[in-house]
């Protein structure tokens, strides 16, 4: 089954952010992953617009896979959402 | 741990705990948020929570600065603060669901 595209939005500091990117590199997903806080300025503000569009209260880790948004480090609903 | 890192965990372990307000008892995890607040210090000046995205004015921040204004209200009602860095013993005596805990932090508190 081909693999949904994935985009993680995420802290560097942040520890669930750290658990979810641990969790799609033991499952071996190919997914773009964006640390907000190390974005200057200008890219920061478009990053955010994007967030909120999935997620107003612009938290972090938010990931989105397919059209699945999933807000917080959340193990069993990543891995329905990537189907494993 | 680095140097730092240890003498931060040394010094906030105790003071928090004594507040009731222990660490989380998974080493690892504090260690990397004890990291995380540490680089937050560096580019902002204060420990600005390590999970949570701040702006660098001290103002516009200050709900966040760790303890932030949402540890006792989220260690009331899930056993765990927004990091997980502090908890309650029950968490840590594994005798409560370990939920993630939802943001708690107002959206229109958001200064982006």
């Amino acid at each position: 089954m081909d693999q949904p595209p994935v985009k993680l939005y995420a802290l560097s500091t942040c520890g669930h952010c750290k658990h979810t990117k641990q969790l799609l590199d033991e499952c071996n997903v190919v997914y773009d992953c964006i640390d907000v806080d190390k974005c200057d300025a200008e890219e920061r503000q478009a990053v955010l617009d994007e967030v909120r569009a999935v997620n107003p209260n612009c938290s972090f880790p938010t990931i989105v896979i397919g059209d699945k948004v999933i807000v917080g480090y959340k193990e069993a609903e990543i891995k329905e959402a990537l189907g494993l | 741990m680095r140097n730092d890192v240890r003498a931060l965990y040394e010094r906030l372990g105790p003071l928090q705990e004594k507040k009731g307000y222990p660490f989380n008892a998974d080493v690892e995890t504090v260690e990397s948020l004890l990291e995380g607040l540490l680089v937050n210090k560096e580019r902002y000046g204060y420990m600005s929570c390590p999970c949570r995205l701040a702006v660098g004015d001290r103002e516009l921040d200050k709900d966040i600065i760790c303890p932030c204004d949402y540890r006792a209200p989220d260690v009331e009602e899930y056993g765990a603060c927004y990091c997980a860095l502090y908890v309650s013993p029950a968490w840590n005596e594994g005798s409560l669901p370990r939920d993630t805990v939802p943001e708690r932090r107002p959206i229109g508190r958001l200064p982006y």
